[in-house]
């Protein structure tokens, strides 16, 4: 490693633009002529459209066009991922039209859209639209969805089950069960999020009337993904006569990976009336447009026997998918999901069922961790919950059950191969990290402060690197999850690198620098990442599910080996020696056992100026192109251990200590995993404490603003006691294993397993999410009552 | 944001003029509430009258008994007074724990009281303290001036103008925060005054209201363990996604006894 290689601490190129104010978002983007648009949504979770009057709108001041569903005769948004169910039908995919036809089916739905010389009139002339609603019954929770007599959210579906889908071995997991001396129970609730990047979702659409091609700019996370799904199913647009732009982005989580009706919108629109047409949504938009995550009710039993050896587990699981199908809804409680139930531990028997089930509600789709959390939050609480069931040293009850470390590669009985890991190994380097054995003591001096201390533990493993292709091709993926690079060499030696990938907050432009540099030997200020435009550079898939670093980097690898097997072709010309005597050694090619030397910018000057060249066996130029299809997930794993401290009198919990120690395979950068961490172990602890999106029974969004929904501040945050341990052989050439979700899957259970710790010399057995100071105060009133009866 | 007609007056009779001349007007202070309403378009007044180059309505200055505390004062500039910390330093301690730095360097003891939210901080000094509201027709006692939920004893054209503060001989505010908002989920303002003993809550209920039970207990012993025991009625407390009324009754106990703790 270099001092600018890979793993070296180097600060974010970025950083210099966005903490100046010199970041260009979708926002920041004007084009000549551009118009607004401001789109009416709908107040009422579900009701039928009897009909919309635009008259008075489009004779408004500034009014541009006027356009409703009926206007719009595009395509619906398509859904990336189709799940079969137990009975061998697939999934129930309703259409999702961009503007609502007939019907709306969650407040906020878009009826209609007006565009405007400015945003201010656009808006003045949506108050203007008269929509003639039969305001409906809506179901709005899962089980009001699931009533025999429940409003159906899509009328042409027989009810409101999307799919009733399973995964694992149901006979051997009841034969388990049926030989169990202990079976632990436990319900919970997976409370909804609402993401709510920094940066609210934007578009501009553009059509150029003298070329027919149309431009996107655009919030996302993977502009190549938005440019096939609205290009080929909603626009009817082909490739080469679509752009879609993704500048820089304030953070996505999830939310910016899906196709929306605005981008379509917008997009359509430009064209209808041959203008540019921009869409940025306020923050009250934000909360009831952008799709959000979690919000599943599951019940776990896990099955041990006399030894305390885990026989088996089964779930059963009701998701929300919300009113629409998002682009992978349908994967999220799935096979991002069930897969994950196996955890760190060898269980031999596990089964998992999940019922997804439409509701008069914002879709549900990923959210930073994916499923993955919510399987890794069920499991390490039913696994604390048996330990202290069976009075058990949780610590040793994991390690009694863990996949050890001879055991690799692993298959789970739940699709799984795991590569790599070392699970004790991890949990003991964080046991210390934490003074887990230490706890009493400061227990103690907490008491005699009148609060009341907990200690809670997390392991997880997750599946990231997504995906093989073929692998998830069978499961129902309508893509391929491969990634791409191509590394540009110019004529003086510095470099451009093309990635599929996009950088949202991740530093990509870093990471990917780096890795240009520890393999050319070029300076990261001469080496550029150029991502986020479908006209410049390749296809790719986009940046979520901690996939960049170990199927984007994979992707550069291979393209850097082609630039080097290349340039040491040439280098061998000029040096007057064999190719097979040829090193790339800091940035100079050396004939092996010489002193002789020369440097790569050299050779890159000969690719272009090909005067002294092997012209009759090489091409000039130097560049290399790559695709990387992964033979495998990758499998970061850890274990996370907090501390809280709670005040009996209000109910409020403080997260006092917050250790993690997470196995990412080889660190690329440790500022950048240590920034990823540090933010997921606090969206971790916002989901266990803070966060919730409440509907109210007729569908309103009741945490409509800040005002409501709690996002963590820094105050609500310790300061993190955070390590990697890498244990090697991850299946990709750099054997990375990502980072970006595991503080959020990780942190979680070890938040609300602390937090039951400190409430259990109360009586408290039991909390849901999140553990507010209410729903604390009321945990322990409860406790309180049955003992007073006795 | 709805258009509308922008005034900026140099004096309270000129704002006075102006508010009296719109049809529908509306006064702007620090507009912590008021713009963003007008920015989701709950609100559509035709004319905002800014206070904000008023010179007579702002500053701190001390008085026979007290300070005296111009309407268009800043939570900021009040955290900071040297004449604050000296007479009511419980006051000041209130001023520093509103909202966050942008809110206090913008909104005003003037514009927090005329509004009357719930939840709002100030009220509960006001009225714990005994102050007396000045506007520009008369001077109003605290006991009078807090009616309702947003509602006060203002009459339409009245502004306020400054807020005197006699000094407490303890005072003490403890403030249980909104997890999402940081508003007062409960908030307690207890004080030793020379007409006695007096507490204010707000947050818990529709409007900031005295609690009579808590100021009998502390009347004869002004200590927490005076606070032992009690249980406040829950009746009539808000009920919202953050807290029960029966959750609010508890916290109001709980924060009194802290603030009694606290007081100096």
């Amino acid at each position: 490693m270099g001092a600018q290689g890979i793993g070296a601490r180097v600060p974010r190129v970025e950083d210099q633009r966005f903490l100046t104010g010199r970041g260009r978002y979708t926002d920041d983007i004007n084009r000549p002529h551009q118009t607004y648009a401001w789109i009416l949504r709908s107040p009422h979770a579900h009701a039928r459209i009897r009909s919309i009057d635009t008259s008075a709108a489009k004779s408004a001041p500034g009014v541009v066009a006027v356009f409703t569903g009926a206007d719009m005769e595009v395509g619906s948004l398509p859904c990336g991922w189709q799940v079969t169910s137990k009975d061998g039908t697939p999934m129930k995919e309703p259409p999702h039209p961009p503007l609502a036809r007939d019907y709306v089916r969650h407040v906020g739905d878009q009826v209609a859209v007006v565009i405007a010389e400015t945003k201010a009139q656009a808006r003045d002339a949506a108050e203007l639209i008269e929509v003639d609603y039969e305001v409906l019954p809506a179901a709005v929770s899962i089980q009001a969805a699931l009533a025999p007599d429940a409003p159906k959210v899509h009328q042409d579906l027989p009810d409101n089950v999307c799919y009733d889908w399973e995964l694992g071995d149901k006979a051997k997991t009841e034969e388990a069960f049926a030989n169990a001396r202990h079976v632990v129970k436990l319900d919970i609730v997976q409370n909804r999020l609402i993401p709510n990047a920094i940066e609210p979702r934007a578009a501009v659409g553009d059509y150029d009337s003298g070329t027919g091609k149309y431009t996107l700019y655009t919030t996302s996370q993977n502009p190549h993904v938005i440019r096939l799904l609205m290009g080929a199913f909603v626009l009817n647009i082909p490739e080469n006569k679509l752009r879609v732009v993704a500048p820089d982005v304030g953070g996505g989580f999830g939310s910016k990976i899906y196709h929306y009706a605005e981008e379509a919108i917008v997009t359509w629109a430009a064209g209808k009336v041959n203008r540019p047409v921009k869409w940025t949504a306020e923050r009250s938009e934000s909360f009831v447009a952008d799709a959000h995550g979690r919000d599943h009710v599951p019940h776990a039993e896990l099955a041990i026997d006399a030894d305390g050896k885990f026989l088996g587990l089964r779930v059963s699981t009701l998701a929300n998918m919300g009113a629409y199908l998002s682009t992978f809804a349908p994967s999220i409680p799935t096979y991002l999901y069930g897969p994950l139930m196996a955890g760190v531990y060898a269980t031999p028997a596990i089964y998992v069922e999940v019922k997804a089930v439409f509701t008069h509600t914002t879709p549900v789709d990923a959210y930073r961790g994916a499923g993955r959390p919510e399987a890794t939050y069920l499991l390490e609480r039913i696994v604390t919950k048996a330990a202290k069931q069976l009075g058990i040293d949780e610590v040793e009850l994991r390690r009694k059950n863990m996949v050890q470390p001879d055991m690799f590669p692993y298959q789970t009985p739940v699709l799984l191969q795991y590569d790599v890991g070392d699970y004790p190994g991890t949990m003991d380097a964080a046991v210390k990290a934490a003074d887990w054995y230490g706890f009493a003591q400061r227990r103690k001096e907490s008491e005699a402060r009148g609060k009341l201390r907990g200690i809670g533990m997390s392991t997880y493993v997750e599946a990231c690197g997504l995906a093989p292709s073929a692998v998830v091709g069978q499961l129902g993926a309508r893509a391929g999850l491969y990634e791409s690079a191509n590394v540009r060499v110019h004529p003086t030696g510095s470099v451009s690198v093309y990635t599929g990938l996009h950088s949202h907050g991740q530093g990509h432009e870093t990471v990917l620098a780096q890795i240009v540099h520890e393999y050319l030997g070029v300076p990261i200020e001469n080496v550029t990442v150029v991502h986020g435009d479908t006209d410049d550079g390749q296809f790719g898939m986009g940046t979520y599910g901690s996939r960049s670093a170990p199927v984007g980097t994979a992707a550069l690898v291979k393209a850097l080996e082609k630039v080097v097997n290349k340039a040491k072709k040439i280098a061998a010309h000029l040096m007057e020696a064999s190719e097979a005597d040829i090193e790339l050694k800091d940035g100079n090619f050396v004939i092996a056992g010489t002193d002789k030397s020369l440097p790569f910018a050299q050779v890159a000057l000969a690719a272009y100026v090909p005067h002294n060249y092997p012209i009759t066996e090489l091409e000039p130029g130097l560049e290399g192109q790559a695709f990387y299809d992964p033979m495998n997930f990758s499998y970061p794993n850890g274990c996370h251990i907090c501390e809280v401290e709670v005040d009996p009198e209000t109910g409020k919990v403080d997260v006092v200590a917050m250790t993690s120690v997470d196995d990412v395979g080889r660190v690329l950068n440790p500022l950048i995993v240590e920034g990823q961490t540090h933010g997921g172990l606090t969206q971790g602890i916002g989901q266990a404490l803070l966060e919730q999106c409440v509907f109210d029974e007729d569908g309103q969004l009741v945490t409509g603003s800040f005002m409501d929904y709690c996002m963590p501040r820094a105050d609500d945050v310790p300061s993190y006691n955070s390590s990697t341990m890498a244990v090697m052989g991850a299946s990709n050439p750099l054997q990375v294993k990502g980072v970006g979700e595991s503080g959020t899957i990780g942190a979680t259970p070890a938040v609300i397993n602390a937090v039951l710790d400190a409430l259990a010399p109360l009586g408290v057995e039991d909390i849901q999410m999140p553990a507010s100071p209410h729903r604390v105060w009321q945990a322990i009133q409860a406790a309180k009552t049955p003992m007073a009866a006795e | 944001m709805y258009n509308f007609a922008y005034h900026r007056p140099s004096s309270v009779a000129e704002a006075a003029a102006a508010l009296a001349a719109a049809s529908e007007g509306k006064l702007l202070a620090g507009g912590m509430t008021l713009l963003p309403t007008m920015k989701q378009r709950l609100a559509q007044p035709s004319d905002l009258i800014d206070l904000g180059a008023i010179a007579d309505m702002k500053g701190i200055s001390t008085t026979g008994d007290g300070v005296r505390i111009g309407a268009m004062t800043t939570h900021a500039s009040v955290a900071s007074s040297a004449e604050v910390k000296a007479a009511i330093p419980a006051l000041a301690h209130l001023a520093e724990n509103i909202g966050d730095p942008q809110v206090r360097n913008r909104g005003t003891i003037g514009g927090s009281i005329a509004n009357n939210d719930p939840a709002a901080d100030y009220p509960a000094a006001v009225l714990a303290l005994d102050a007396t509201i000045q506007t520009n027709k008369r001077t109003i006692a605290a006991d009078d001036f807090f009616t309702g939920m947003f509602e006060t004893a203002l009459e339409e054209g009245e502004i306020i103008t400054a807020v005197s503060f006699p000094k407490p001989q303890k005072a003490a505010y403890a403030k249980f925060p909104n997890p999402a908002s940081r508003y007062a989920l409960v908030g307690v303002f207890v004080a030793q005054t020379a007409s006695g003993v007096r507490v204010a809550v707000t947050g818990a209920a529709p409007c900031v209201f005295r609690a009579s039970q808590i100021e009998q207990a502390l009347a004869g012993n002004f200590s927490p363990s005076a606070l032992d025991g009690l249980t406040i009625d829950s009746s009539g407390l808000n009920s919202d996604i953050h807290a029960s009324p029966e959750y609010r009754a508890h916290l109001i106990g709980v924060m009194a006894k802290r603030a009694v703790a606290a007081a100096a």
